[in-house]
């Protein structure tokens, strides 16, 4: 299968080596614990793995038979059938990371493409090859400003209404440092759009103000206030967008944002259950040497010729060790290689029109559930992107669980999360939706609402 | 010939792509909030296959070739583990879906969690952390919470050998850990002595590679475990070098507390040129309560017709979660494949093809370069890439000159406490022909390093670029490219 030797290579290796036997080579291990027997169901062959792995996928619900309006940090976009062809490629996804630039240019120059579309998409002067997902860039978000300011600046801000998968993330990777506080996302702090509650806590002790734009309710709000009431304190600010909705948005680069981090799933990677995904990171000049992770620039080869490698590499673990601010090592590699692609496919008219068809649809679906009788908008004040929220009249659990009835996932419960908002439904509309399918949802809550 | 960026390849007007007209009656967009414009690149589709299909000739990887890159694992990706991950079933489920709605997917994590049990011989095991990093970050996390659980607050060193990876160091820093270094004895073993010294009630851990990244089983790894617990501390086993020990010995079985997986290594799921790794954490029963969240259980076992039924649950101490979400899911589906496609018999047979692979290429490769630890080896083994007699000659130019013969250069100048390291793990995937032509090429080397040295001085010779000024890369500091327009303003 997957191991070639054949006896007669065994044997001619032993004997090259002078052992008796492949199990002499294990002396060294405790013999009391040599050699387990373990528990494990025996081997299947190709062709019955590959049936046992489609019974499980087919007891999956999934947003092909279902129709998803799920959103909450992943998001079910089309992605064109040449993104996963290229991404197939043996030499793309069977390479290492690429520390031999003479016989890595692929990888690297489809990073620096990376980086570079999406510092375009961003307004910052230099993104990195990624983190693990939106969560971890935003904790690395949080490590970055502790190392600018050497632990001088003891308070971090962050929204409530930022992810609370990101928020709680922040936390778990701050604990080594129990004199930092993550704060400003208490339920007092509330969650109105116009952030005066936030802002007012930013002081001389404020380090960063981490917001997320779109908000995780979907709402797109003038953080330019916030920007400067932390710049006027000397803070950074951390934005963590949406890379679809800068397809029609002003970037954060233009409104001030030092750092701007995010989930890069919707860039064209599968939802595969959460993972995995992309954690976009990138920051303004003035950050550059404080930036986490690998970064890939242009440089010449002795040929005189164009050409890329890893650099910076000083700031990273396997240099700095104990005195590096972040231990990142694998990152997503595969993943910016399919942001990459996804992003030249699409390009400057396909981006910006998957933007404004989920723009669009979300409206049109926000309209339609607001006009069944008892379901009210929240936050009606406020423009959002492709996902908003909806005050239902009956408990929303019971609700999503008739839709599955329907085929529909119906979108997110946010009691779970806020208890300010028990009896709110999130609803996330995508480029993927049609208008019919909109509006057999519709039906189909009133049909549950009504029976 | 360099291969044009995407932004030289655009042209206005073209699209890769087309996306139906809307279908809904039209809002206008939020005034004050709508960009200028986006500066992406404009490509038909042709272009953009031949491009990426162009650049990804540039790569070597594990489809070309051997690929010895010791401490890195670069075993054969079966093809299989991609079909699978992408099974529509999978590929299409969304994170926040029900737990009823997903049985498949959690049925998946938690085989996965019992095997990975199983296999390594711990009590308990989180699929969540994103790669070995982070599984690092969250097994000390662990060994953090444990002690303060306890109300030990002393406890604040970890020891570190100096022989571990860089990110063994970089994590115990990141939890706010004293890092402490631990030497090597001579035959490449934790120096005992060394720590029974740091032995003491300021002991949180010890971070233990086994096999070292020398590719040593350490001989007295027992005596090393006894020490750090008789000291009240934990240990940390670091499953980098997992490959070596499957269906050999179970790290749970050697008293460790702690470790992590890299199924990117240990159980095939492909490098990506970077990531995504995955990391999952094993625990001992003392430590099962602080796993971070989300861990799949059977809430219902089966009854009758009824299948079991599987959820989240959050461990009661828990450090709290590493990542949103539950891991990297499409590599659980990979190294699910792959552990049942081998069984028990199978998981042995790679670790002694990946040790007898080892052995058999350092047995050849020691009659030109000095093996500054001469004895078996595990996966893996690290030669000097330097002679005295030609002490122009480094580390470095064996490993250009390499790829002159169409290989990739092992791991260099890493472990530390070898001069001039050549670190080579070979894998059990690869064939003795395929290893052959390998050791001819480094015999060959060590020849032409005495016959004619600026062969390998000016090496690489036949690779798509050649030797790059990383010192230019660092000073210029050029990490993003302009669309031409905007070039040529500048």
């Amino acid at each position: 299968m997957f191991t070639p030797h054949t006896e007669k290579d065994v044997e001619a290796m032993l004997k090259s080596i002078g052992a008796k036997s492949v199990e002499e080579l294990f002396k060294v291990v405790p013999a009391k614990h040599r050699f387990p027997e373990l528990d494990l169901p025996p081997a299947a062959s190709e062709m019955e793995i590959m049936g046992e792995l489609q019974e499980l996928a087919d007891a999956n619900g999934t947003t092909q038979n279902m129709l998803c309006f799920l959103g909450a940090g992943a998001y079910d976009h089309y992605t064109p059938a040449a993104v996963d062809m290229l991404l197939r490629r043996g030499e793309f996804y069977t390479a290492y990371t690429p520390y031999q630039p003479e016989i890595s240019q692929g990888t690297l120059q489809t990073i620096f493409e990376y980086q570079s579309m999406l510092s375009h998409l961003t307004g910052m002067d230099i993104m990195n090859a990624s983190h693990y997902d939106g969560a971890t860039s935003c904790a690395e978000a949080v490590i970055l400003a502790n190392e600018q300011f050497r632990g001088k600046r003891k308070q971090f801000l962050v929204s409530r209404a930022v992810n609370p998968q990101y928020r709680e993330v922040m936390r778990t990777y701050m604990q080594g440092f129990p004199e930092i506080k993550i704060v400003g996302d208490e339920p007092e702090t509330g969650i109105e759009a116009d952030m005066q509650k936030l802002i007012a806590k930013i002081d001389s002790n404020t380090a960063l103000v981490l917001v997320q734009y779109p908000d995780f309710f979907g709402r797109i709000i003038d953080y330019t206030p916030l920007v400067e009431a932390a710049h006027a304190q000397g803070a950074l600010v951390a934005v963590a967008v949406n890379p679809t909705a800068l397809g029609i948005l002003t970037p954060p680069g233009e409104i001030g944002a030092d750092i701007v981090v995010g989930e890069g799933q919707p860039l064209g990677l599968p939802l595969s259950y959460g993972g995995p995904y992309l954690g976009m990171f990138g920051v303004k000049e003035p950050l550059l040497r404080k930036i986490s992770g690998r970064l890939v620039g242009e440089t010449t080869d002795v040929r005189g010729q164009r050409a890329f490698v890893l650099t910076l590499t000083a700031r990273e673990q396997h240099i700095r060790r104990e005195k590096a601010s972040s231990n990142i090592c694998s990152n997503q590699g595969l993943m910016t290689t399919c942001a990459a692609i996804y992003l030249s496919l699409l390009g400057k008219t396909g981006f910006a029109k998957v933007a404004d068809l989920c723009y669009q649809k979300a409206h049109y679906a926000q309209k339609e559930l607001i006009s069944i009788k008892g379901f009210k908008p929240m936050f009606a004040e406020t423009p959002f992107f492709h996902e908003f929220v909806v005050k239902c009249p009956g408990d929303v659990e019971d609700l999503l669980e008739h839709l599955e009835d329907y085929e529909i996932l119906g979108g997110y419960d946010l009691g779970q999360d806020y208890p300010e908002l028990k009896g709110c439904l999130m609803v996330a509309v995508t480029e993927k939706m049609s208008k019919d399918s909109i509006d057999y949802f519709k039906a189909s809550i009133e049909e549950v609402s009504h029976a | 010939m360099p291969e044009p960026t995407v932004f030289e390849l655009s042209s206005p007007g073209r699209q890769g792509v087309k996306f139906p007209d809307s279908d809904v009656p039209k809002t206008s967009l939020p005034k004050g909030f709508v960009r200028k414009e986006l500066p992406l690149p404009e490509m038909s589709e042709i272009d953009v296959v031949r491009h990426f299909t162009h650049l990804s000739s540039m790569n070597y990887s594990i489809d070309t070739g051997l690929y010895p890159l010791g401490s890195c694992t670069m075993k054969y990706n079966p093809k299989i583990n991609e079909v699978t991950a992408r099974l529509p079933g999978f590929a299409f489920s969304h994170p926040r879906q029900p737990e009823d709605t997903i049985q498949g997917n959690l049925y998946l994590m938690y085989a996965l969690q019992e095997y990975l049990k199983e296999i390594s011989g711990f009590a308990g095991v989180t699929l969540a952390p994103s790669a070995g990093a982070q599984g690092e970050f969250t097994g000390t996390l662990i060994i953090r919470k444990y002690h303060e659980d306890r109300g030990d607050s002393k406890r604040t060193r970890m020891l570190i050998p100096d022989s571990a990876h860089g990110t063994n160091p970089a994590t115990s820093a990141m939890t706010g850990f004293e890092v402490v270094p631990l030497p090597s004895d001579e035959r490449g073993n934790v120096d005992l002595e060394a720590l029974k010294l740091l032995a003491d009630d300021r002991l949180a851990g010890l971070m233990l590679t086994n096999p070292n990244t020398l590719g040593l089983f350490d001989e007295h790894v027992l005596e090393v475990v006894r020490i750090v617990h008789e000291a009240g501390g934990l240990v940390y086993g670091d499953g980098a070098n997992l490959n070596a020990l499957l269906g050999i010995v179970r790290p749970g079985d050697l008293g460790f507390d702690v470790m992590h997986f890299n199924l990117h290594k240990t159980f095939s799921t492909p490098h990506g040129g970077g990531g995504p790794g995955s990391g999952p954490v094993a625990v001992s029963q003392k430590l099962l309560d602080f796993l971070p969240d989300p861990l799949v259980v059977e809430v219902q076992p089966a009854e009758g017709d009824d299948p079991a039924l599987y959820g989240f649950v959050r461990p009661a101490k828990t450090i709290g979660r590493v990542k949103a979400f539950h891991g990297q899911f499409g590599m659980h589906i990979r190294a699910y494949t792959y552990i049942r496609m081998h069984g028990a018999p199978g998981l042995r047979d790679i670790a002694e093809k990946a040790v007898l692979n080892a052995n058999y290429m350092m047995q050849k490769i020691k009659q030109a370069y000095h093996l500054p630890y001469d004895r078996v080896c595990m996966h893996e083994f690290v030669v000097e890439g330097f002679w005295k007699d030609v002490p122009d000659i480094h580390a470095l130019d064996i490993a250009k000159r390499l790829m002159d013969y169409k290989f990739h250069p092992p791991t260099n100048y890493f472990p530390l406490n070898v001069h001039e390291a050549l670190m080579i793990e070979p894998t059990e995937t690869e064939s003795i022909e395929s290893m052959d032509a390998y050791i001819d090429a480094m015999l060959k080397i060590a020849k032409e390093a005495r016959e004619e040295p600026q062969l390998l001085h000016d090496a690489p010779h036949n690779t798509p670029v050649g030797r790059c000024d990383e010192l230019k890369a660092a000073k210029n500091l050029m990490f993003c490219c302009y669309p031409l327009n905007e070039l040529q303003k500048k």
